[in-house]
């Protein structure tokens, strides 16, 4: 009888092209899709490459996506843009997708992801991907140069941590709580750099922008990757993003019923309020009312975590004929430009501009301090987005609380932490 | 190929020391030597003016969280740190930096290492002594081909070497 395996041994084995694979070997895997972006990408790899004297392996294989430095606003990140395109026409590499969103957002939007693939990602949110059964994870620039010229990366397989989400989310409540109290249990660490995987009845009721946001958040667990085994919903998101049908395989990427994982984590849904993370960690995580008074001065919609269509409509949900508060203000940055043209269509935009909000391009934006909204000394702002480490959105004395589109969108209007529910009729 | 010993005063950080604390993002634009200069400058402003070549970074539990930024390890290697020793670290630094030639060595006795601590470690045995008190901590040493990498300066270097004989494919 073969030896029973987990989705991720199952996605490893195949990647190393061998049968099976036990937890704790360390295997050589074939790449079967690298994605990058402008700030840990062509800028970083490029020098090194031509060091090497090497070229890209597989041009096919490589997607490069601007969404830190855009739109330019400085000599240097224009600079930054320009050189990305000038590579990736000189590279090859057709799958270049500039200033249209978020990579971890676009990378499956535009169908490059599909179960069973084994991805890298030069950007720490990369288990993202895994939320379509793909095994996907971020490195360094040049971990990723070494990608660009083999081809190939060595990794540890992994042992498989289970998240298990069983009964009913309340109405107010999101994929975004469920991830702050999961980092509230384990810890920033309790990942272990293995691969989580999150399942139960919760996660099969959940659309696939909020599955993306519970694997988005396992970097902030500290694990390899994030996964959700496929099924009809992976499909239907898949088959809407233009992959085809028969490249869609969701039988054969589920975990055998008898692998244990190492570890199981319960969690019950019906008992979970909406959640806030008080600065500067995401682990640092308690019920919004906990925190309810804490007033704001900036909040923020953003980043491949929290401002995706669901998220935008989350919002919208709490905004819908109310005022963003005064001394607050509320930005919201799209995670891509078809998600604006899709919100725009719904009508979701103008309930978020009738309220007050200002928009803000698509892009990696004020969540890493790199674009538009960052903050001042002393300031404080709540956000959609994965981290509130200190100093990360701006001045080493601003403080960030983490919450979800609910919760933000209620800070807005109210000026301070609430719990999201009281605006939810 | 021996790695010669390492030897340096001793800063001492907690748990959980993050990649934006490392490397800011809001001077990740700038050259290196820029970034360098604020790196951990929002937990202790002394280190980047106060580090010396060869000092030696001590940290808790999971240093290196957060992003995949190389400039995280980039900062610490402009500054001249000779070695990261740490109760764990976070994956992704953990490979950056290694593959950037950073020795980074689990050490889960670190929380005994003293601020300023005058330090002598050996990358091959992995032994970490205290040269005031004559006191050993063992770390856990690194494999031999991964000690060779950082020996080397990290993967390019070793890369380097690979396509020199054609075995890259």
């Amino acid at each position: 009888m073969p030896q029973a395996m987990t989705l991720a041994e199952k996605l490893v084995a195949r990647a190393a092209g061998t049968e099976t694979v036990r937890s704790g070997e360390v295997v050589t895997c074939r790449v079967d899709l690298a994605m990058m972006h402008d700030s840990g990408g062509p800028r970083r790899v490029a020098p090194m490459l031509a060091t090497l004297g090497a070229k890209v392996w597989d041009p096919d294989r490589v997607v490069v996506i601007s969404d830190h430095y855009v739109p330019a606003v400085d000599a240097e990140s224009a600079g930054i843009l320009d050189l990305t395109r000038k590579w990736v026409k000189g590279a090859g590499v057709a799958r270049f997708h500039d200033m249209q969103g978020i990579c971890h957002v676009v990378l499956p939007e535009r169908g490059h992801l599909r179960p069973g693939l084994f991805v890298v990602g030069g950007d720490s949110h990369s288990p993202t991907g895994g939320a379509f059964g793909a095994y996907m994870f971020g490195v360094g620039a040049t971990e990723m140069c070494g990608v660009l010229v083999t081809g190939e990366i060595w990794l540890r397989v992994p042992e498989t941590i289970e998240i298990r989400w069983r009964g009913r989310l309340g109405p107010g409540v999101a994929a975004k709580d469920m991830i702050l109290a999961t980092c509230a249990r384990l810890g920033m660490d309790g990942g272990r750099y293995q691969a989580v995987q999150y399942t139960g009845d919760v996660i099969a009721s959940l659309p696939m922008q909020e599955r993306m946001t519970l694997c988005n958040m396992a970097a902030e667990l500290g694990a390899q990757a994030g996964l959700i085994a496929p099924d009809d919903v992976t499909k239907a998101y898949l088959l809407a993003a233009g992959v085809p049908e028969d490249a869609i395989d969701i039988a054969g990427w589920q975990g055998d019923a008898d692998a244990a994982p190492a570890e199981r984590h319960d969690f019950d849904a019906s008992a979970l309020p909406p959640m806030v993370a008080a600065p500067h960690s995401p682990a640092n995580s308690a019920p919004a009312a906990d925190h309810a008074g804490v007033a704001v001065d900036q909040a923020y919609i953003g980043a491949c975590t929290g401002a995706k269509l669901n998220d935008l409509r989350m919002a919208a949900s709490v905004l819908k004929g109310r005022r963003v508060a005064a001394g607050t203000r509320l930005l919201i940055a799209p995670a891509s430009t078809r998600i604006t043209a899709e919100a725009a269509a719904d009508g979701t935009l103008a309930t978020l501009t009738e309220a007050g909000a200002i928009l803000l391009a698509s892009g990696c934006g004020a969540c890493a301090g790199y674009g538009a909204g960052i903050l001042a000394e002393g300031e404080t702002c709540i956000a959609s987005t994965a981290r509130n480490f200190k100093g990360r959105m701006g001045a080493s004395s601003s403080k960030v609380y983490l919450g979800s589109p609910y919760t933000v969108a209620a800070a807005a209007i109210a000026g301070e932490i609430r719990d999201p529910r009281e605006f939810l009729a | 190929m021996t790695a010669p010993l390492i030897a340096g005063r001793a800063w001492v950080f907690g748990d959980n020391i993050d990649t934006d604390v490392l490397a800011p993002g809001l001077y990740m634009k700038s050259p290196i030597r820029e970034l360098a200069s604020h790196c951990l400058e929002s937990v202790d402003p002394r280190f980047a003016t106060g580090v010396r070549p060869g000092d030696i970074v001590v940290g808790g539990r999971n240093f290196g969280m957060g992003s995949s930024r190389e400039q995280a390890v980039m900062a610490l290697r402009e500054l001249g740190v000779g070695a990261v020793l740490a109760r764990s670290f976070a994956g992704i630094f953990y490979r950056n930096a290694l593959n950037l030639g950073l020795l980074a060595l689990v050490c889960p006795d670190a929380d005994k290492v003293a601020p300023q601590a005058s330090l002598r470690l050996d990358p091959a045995t992995a032994v970490l002594t205290d040269t005031s008190s004559g006191t050993s901590i063992a770390c856990e040493p690194l494999p031999p081909h991964l000690l060779a990498m950082v020996a080397d300066g990290g993967l390019l270097a070793h890369l380097e070497k690979k396509m020199k004989t054609g075995a890259h494919r």
